[in-house]
């Protein structure tokens, strides 16, 4: 029985990271395939990301809402839920917070940071906690409706925009400096780039998502419908309750992530026409951290490091950045396929053990 | 304005946005129909419409074909469609995976790919030329002279647009009228049951995955050569969830996909003409354009009749497991 547990864990473990290299590995054949140097391209990603304190400050910065979608998606996994609602979620709660700063204006630093913070969270929370109602309580799919939800979200915040928060350059106007979570400090140890204190409340998210669901009898309960609705329902659970808070604490988080580039990275927020791809790329970050904080913050950092390398990979190798997406893209297939990685794995271990 | 000249607006241009939708649409009927979700429509069109402009770039620039090219290119997207399409088959039928996962893997990799080759082909920007032969506007002859009916239905359409409704009597008389719609709808239904039977399970599903890519790659070519003219990054920006809102809002039926299409295509043009139309100059156009998600939604709460998916749908087949 030991003996198994310690194979299964092994076996979960190894799915990622055969998925990450089987990825490169197509990404490479790919880049070979249409004449460009796959180990050039690499290896300005791995330069520029390690070496280049701007690069390296710029990747940290995008790991920052990729690390809470990541855990927003994780959340919900862990009740058993797909949220792709993240994008909207994200959209909702940038909004919010930008709103919330520009409005209390003249608020001292110590209480409108945080306020600003918390409105994003809320406003992302709200937009979670409506998918969770109509599952809970109509048995609407989750992932339909939050699909809904993610297109609500970007043409109703493109609006409020318009109407009530317009400046020129198709934006909001720039919250004020008490709001904001720039830093010269960070900007300075990184030669310019965007760094700002969001890695904190990043921080802070992967902690409260390990002690909610691992040390809070809540987080049992939702770990519990997770597993088996029945089973927990028999248990006297109230599943209808536990999907609710667990949407909304999702949307919390993916809330949290717009929040952090509305008062850190842009300090503003723009009329968006399409969606970021940080809520998508959450989905992928999650599942390549098989929906644990410590994984989620790991492949956050790959894919944040893979996105601000690829800017690099584009100007000194010439490829064209959307193959970092393919990467991704690819990535996600081979997570997914785990049935069929452990099943070759077995297969090929069975066979060395007969021979 | 008098109200003919507005029907006369708005009936037109709804048939053109709804055209690919249609067909979008009712790929989504056949993929869910047979047990598969599928959330990938969106990259579908991207690779249909992708496809479409690089083949009717290459039809009249190096061939000649003229204003056959765009037609001609529909069908390459089609066929390029459901080859992308066995991508999401194979992962998510044979190596059972998460469909909803495999599906958002197919959209992120239509999107990157397309773009990246789209970069290769033409020099390193980030969108194809405009294609020369589009699928215009016309009036139909004969049909166009009724009066009345002929300027608000035949008048400034696409042929598209009517091609689109009629795939959808075939999807349908397909789906019901013949054994193949039979077992295909059983594998949605009760796999365990279809397989007891004789019929396999897990070519039916690729069947309706393939059909749901070629339908998804016809709706993304329609839409690029009756309306964007080129493609680039933003060029499917929504649509393929659009119809995939369509295939929900429309009961997983073919007329439902097609009526709630028509409807979703009504509600974008309303968006973008209401500016010309007096009464809804007033009404800001984001309820029009939320519109649609916001009525999908409602129709899954089972207010206004209940939605129900096929039974099996999105839950691997597993031979033997209960």
């Amino acid at each position: 029985m030991n003996q198994l547990l310690k194979k299964i864990n092994w076996m979960t473990l190894l799915i990622p990271l055969i998925s990450v290299i089987l990825g490169f590995l197509c990404g490479a054949i790919i880049m070979w395939c249409t004449g460009y140097d796959p180990f050039l391209a690499y290896g300005s990603i791995i330069q520029s990301i390690f070496l280049q304190p701007y690069y390296a400050g710029e990747t940290i910065r995008a790991m920052i809402p990729l690390v809470l979608s990541g855990l927003a998606v994780a959340f919900a996994f862990r009740t058993g839920l797909f949220n792709i609602g993240v994008e909207g979620q994200l959209m909702a709660g940038w909004l919010a917070s930008v709103a919330c700063a520009i409005g209390f204006d003249g608020l001292p630093k110590f209480i409108l940071l945080p306020l600003s913070i918390l409105a994003g969270a809320i406003a992302g929370g709200i937009w979670g906690f409506i998918p969770g109602l109509l599952k809970a309580r109509f048995k609407v799919h989750e992932v339909i409706s939050t699909i809904m939800m993610n297109y609500i979200s970007l043409y109703t915040t493109s609006y409020l925009i318009k109407t009530f928060l317009y400046t020129q350059g198709e934006r909001t106007p720039t919250i004020p400096q008490s709001a904001s979570l720039a830093s010269n400090f960070l900007a300075n140890l990184t030669q310019g780039s965007r760094l700002h204190w969001g890695f904190i409340v990043a921080i802070l998210a992967v902690i409260a998502m390990w002690f909610i669901l691992w040390r809070t009898s809540i987080g049992f309960e939702l770990r519990s419908v997770g597993f088996s609705q029945e089973a927990s329902r028999y248990a006297g659970m109230n599943v209808a309750r536990n999907i609710v808070l667990s949407m909304t604490i999702s949307g919390a988080f993916a809330g949290l992530a717009g929040a952090m580039e509305g008062l850190g990275t842009y300090q503003y927020m723009m009329i968006n026409s399409t969606f970021t791809g940080i809520g998508f790329n959450g989905i992928a970050v999650a599942l390549l951290g098989l929906n644990t904080p410590i994984g989620v913050v790991l492949s956050g950092a790959l894919f944040a490091g893979l996105q601000t390398g690829g800017l690099t990979m584009q100007s000194v190798a010439g490829v064209p950045i959307e193959l970092i997406q393919v990467i991704i893209a690819l990535i996600i297939f081979f997570v997914g396929s785990g049935y069929v990685v452990q099943w070759a794995w077995s297969r090929f271990m069975g066979r060395r053990h007969k021979a | 304005m008098s109200f003919f000249e507005v029907l006369c607006i708005i009936i037109p241009s709804t048939l053109l946005t709804a055209a690919p939708l249609i067909f979008t649409s009712l790929g989504g009927v056949f993929t869910e129909r047979a047990g598969v979700v599928n959330i990938g429509l969106e990259g579908l069109m991207s690779v249909g419409a992708f496809t479409a402009a690089v083949a009717t770039l290459t039809f009249e620039r190096s061939l000649g074909f003229g204003a056959f090219s765009p037609w001609l290119a529909i069908l390459v997207a089609g066929v390029a469609g459901g080859l992308f399409s066995l991508i999401h088959a194979v992962v998510s039928i044979s190596f059972r995976a998460d469909q909803t996962v495999s599906g958002v893997a197919l959209n992120f990799l239509a999107a990157g790919l397309t773009i990246f080759l789209v970069k290769l082909i033409y020099n390193g920007g980030g969108q194809t030329p405009y294609i020369e032969n589009n699928i215009d506007k016309v009036n139909i002859p004969l049909l166009a002279k009724i009066p009345v009916l002929g300027p608000i239905f035949f008048q400034q359409v696409t042929y598209t647009s009517y091609i689109a409704i009629l795939a959808a009597f075939i999807v349908w008389y397909v789906l019901f009228k013949t054994p193949f719609g039979l077992r295909l709808r059983s594998v949605g239904e009760h796999p365990a049951a279809a397989d007891t039977l004789g019929i396999s399970v897990i070519k039916m599903r690729y069947i309706g995955v393939f059909l749901s890519g070629v339908f998804g790659g016809i709706g993304g070519a329609v839409y690029l050569v009756t309306i964007t003219s080129n493609y680039n990054v933003s060029t499917i920006a929504g649509q393929g969830f659009l119809a995939l809102a369509a295939l929900v809002f429309g009961k997983w039926h073919p007329f439902g996909a097609l009526g709630a299409s028509l409807f979703f295509g009504f509600a974008q043009s309303l968006s973008i003409t209401s500016q010309q139309i007096p009464l809804l100059n007033q009404l800001p156009s984001v309820y029009l354009l939320i519109a649609p998600y916001v009525l999908t939604l409602i129709v899954l709460t089972g207010f206004v009749g209940k939605a129900v998916a096929p039974k099996a749908d999105g839950v691997p087949y597993i031979k033997g497991q209960r």
